[in-house]
């Protein structure tokens, strides 16, 4: 049979493309028979967070942090309850990282603070020396892209049914509606930080990345 | 048979990729051995604001050394080894010359275009696949292109029989095109929502755990099907050529070959093992991992036994010893995965630096080795002229097995050593190490890799160097350097 499929490549082609296809079929399909379901009080992101989790993703945060904690007594002791499925049911994409050169950050949001993360960012060996981590002092006067966040939101709303605008769920509206939450939601953390530009820049109507990201960074516990 | 004396082969987009191997080589591995570096020395992190970062580049270095040196390298042996293999010259059909430089610009477009996009933060995050939409669909173009010009000159073939070679480029072109596809399914926000935001971003059609799954399966088998089928096409074809050896056992090829199509995809899980994807497939993941030695070790030992009875030739052939020792480090490699892959194993293995330590001894000893090797066979072929100097390639050859040693050893100690900081309690039932000592301790580690990393780049610059000098100044030949054929032409 196999020295009939090498001279005859259409055939070898379609053997080949059913070998290796196999497993997916067996291994993927299935799981999207259900679709991943929301633990109880897991909401979607709000619009300040979205933008904020966009900046994560431009950062390439993901390359040394993971937000996957395994059920292990030594990882629950450092990083707080594991990880359950449901939890990731509005992350898209999923931000598990695949390598820890810094800890995980799946409940970052339960022990650090606006002020931890000003000081931190700007200059990560001041907070905590011997760190490997490069500044992120950029994220202080780079403005943050709102409007793309709130096409997102509207987009998975729209396409895959995630629940803004429900009873008890962050409210989306429209783009004016969306930018105004945003901005309110901004100038609550910009309270708290100590950085007079990034306080200028909120007053004056506009996000820094650093306040977006704090955003998300707080959001998750 | 047609005599292949008869066939004037065309060799302008092998050369074309080969070119494109070399710049893409120095690109992605000089950003590495930068990245190295500045693990080692955080300072240099921060020289070039928000593009110099340890995370903004890494993706860059992915992206380069996988999509743009790899894939150069296995396009060029494609161009070259399928005429040979198939007896017919791209020459002969203007349609599928035309189809293989359109295949050579927009490829080489998309990765100058991949360069710009990911220093810039433009990134769907997933990786190997962080290339955003547009630059997606160029992707597919380029790849659907490929697959036209293989199977179109599988069409117009004179060898009726496709050699073991041709399945395993087969196997990499349907197998990407699925894998991809499936992997990059995202729906641009700006068009779904009416028009607002950039028009670059998009959003995954899948969520959490389910993205999570689908990306696994794509990026072990992206491993697979870039890093592992291409690079035994090429063993498979330049080991007997250069050696003048006949392949070992016909019936282990097609056995490693069937075996390793079916088996490879299963094994995605192991990138997943203890995180939220249901367990059954975190154990299936497992189990196949270690079933998947067998098709490996099976392809690795039927190329170390062609050489059987001319072993003489590693004293004299350098290209041989490049060959047979990436042979030798597949065979390191596909072990040592399968090792992390066991649930027990993996607990402390995860996120460490063993993980990029396996990686590195299977893409430079490997990949990298075959690559360059292949390339050197070709060469004197498509320049008709003799290779410039081989005492720079026995240099070469040693220089860059060290370095491998530095990087692999280094990683091993960092990773097992962290992996067991992070679990360590004292008697009082408290974890002894915060996460910084567990980084403070790897400085060395860190060090050494990235002296390992210089050294191996210094070593791709003496080939790059080999190479140019080859095509510009090597002993002119008038014949075809002789060996004996497997191919019996």
């Amino acid at each position: 049979m196999f020295h009939w499929l090498e001279q005859r490549p259409f055939f070898f082609a379609v053997a080949l493309f059913l070998t290796v296809a196999f497993a997916g079929i067996i291994e993927v399909i299935p799981d999207f028979s259900k679709q991943s379901q929301p633990t109880v009080g897991t909401k979607p992101y709000s619009v300040l967070e979205l933008t904020g989790r966009h900046v994560y993703i431009k950062d390439s945060c993901n390359a040394c942090h993971s937000q996957l904690i395994r059920p292990f007594k030594s990882e629950t002791d450092r990083y707080g309850m594991y990880s359950l499925s449901g939890e990731y049911a509005y992350d898209r994409p999923f931000l598990w990282g695949s390598k820890r050169t810094g800890p995980d950050l799946m409940r970052v949001g339960n022990y650090r603070t606006t002020d931890w993360h000003e000081n931190h960012m700007k200059a990560p060996s001041e907070v905590i020396p011997g760190t490997v981590m490069p500044s992120y002092a950029h994220q202080f006067t780079n403005i943050a892209d709102v409007d793309t966040a709130y096409a997102e939101a509207v987009t998975v709303k729209n396409v895959f049914g995630v629940p803004y605008d429900k009873e008890g769920m962050p409210k989306l509206g429209s783009i004016e509606d969306a930018r105004a939450s945003a901005l309110a939601e901004a100038k609550l953390i910009a309270a708290d930080m100590k950085d007079q530009d990034v306080k200028d820049a909120v007053a004056a109507g506009k996000i820094p990345e650093i306040v977006a990201i704090i955003a998300y960074m707080n959001s998750l516990k | 048979m047609q005599n292949s004396a008869q066939i004037e082969y065309d060799y302008s987009i092998a050369k074309a990729f080969t070119f494109a191997t070399i710049l893409f080589g120095i690109i992605g591995m000089t950003v590495g051995v930068i990245l190295a570096f500045q693990l080692a020395f955080p300072a240099l992190s921060n020289l070039a604001g928000e593009y110099g970062t340890f995370s903004r580049l890494r993706p860059l270095h992915t992206n380069g050394v996988a999509f743009g040196f790899a894939l150069s390298g296995i396009f060029a042996t494609w161009y070259y080894v399928g005429q040979r293999v198939l007896k017919v010259s791209l020459k002969e059909s203007p349609f599928l010359m035309g189809v293989a430089k359109l295949h050579f610009a927009l490829y080489f477009i998309t990765i100058l275009l991949a360069v710009v996009t990911l220093l810039s933060g433009i990134t769907t995050s997933k990786e190997y696949a962080e290339l955003e939409w547009p630059l997606d669909l160029l992707v597919v173009v380029w790849w659907v292109l490929w697959g036209v010009a293989m199977f179109g000159m599988i069409g117009i073939r004179r060898e009726r029989t496709l050699y073991v070679s041709v399945w395993y480029y087969m196997s990499s072109f349907l197998a990407v095109a699925m894998l991809y596809l499936f992997n990059n399914m995202e729906v641009p926000t700006y068009f779904a929502s009416g028009g607002h935001g950039s028009i670059l971003h998009s959003v995954s059609m899948y969520a959490g755990t389910n993205d999570a799954l689908v990306q696994w399966w794509f990026g072990h088998n992206a491993v697979a099907f870039v890093f592992t089928t291409p690079i035994i096409a090429m063993v498979y074809y330049f080991l007997p050529k250069e050696s003048g050896q006949n392949v070992y056992s016909y019936k282990l090829s097609m056995l490693a070959f069937w075996g390793l199509m079916f088996v490879y995809l299963w094994a995605g899980g192991h990138h997943l093992i203890y995180s939220t994807v249901p367990d059954w497939m975190q154990t299936m993941g497992s189990v196949m991992s270690v079933v998947l030695i067998l098709p490996s070790w099976g392809s690795a030992i039927n190329m170390l036994l062609t050489m059987k009875g001319e072993w003489g030739q590693l004293q004299t052939n350098p290209l041989i010893k490049f060959m047979v020792m990436a042979s030798t480090f597949y065979m390191l490699s596909t072990i040592e995965g399968p090792i992390q892959a066991i649930k027990s194993v993996n607990a402390i293995a995860h996120f460490t630096d063993w993980i990029p330590g396996h990686v590195h001894d299977g893409v430079l000893g490997w990949v990298v080795f075959m690559i360059m090797a292949s390339l050197l066979h070709m060469a004197p072929r498509m320049f008709k002229r003799e290779i410039y100097s081989k005492s720079l390639l026995e240099t070469q050859f040693w220089i860059q097995t060290v370095a491998i040693v530095l990087y692999f050893t280094s990683m091993w100690i960092a990773g097992i050593t962290q992996g067991m900081m992070w679990r360590a309690y004292d008697e009082y039932g408290s974890l002894v190490y915060s996460f910084i000592d567990t980084v403070e301790v790897l400085h060395p580690y860190y060090t050494i890799r990235a002296v390992g990393g210089l050294l191996y780049l210094v070593g791709l610059f003496m080939w790059a160097y080999n190479m140019y000098k080859t095509a510009t100044v090597g002993r002119v030949l008038t014949k075809e350097p002789a060996n004996a054929s497997p191919m019996g032409a």
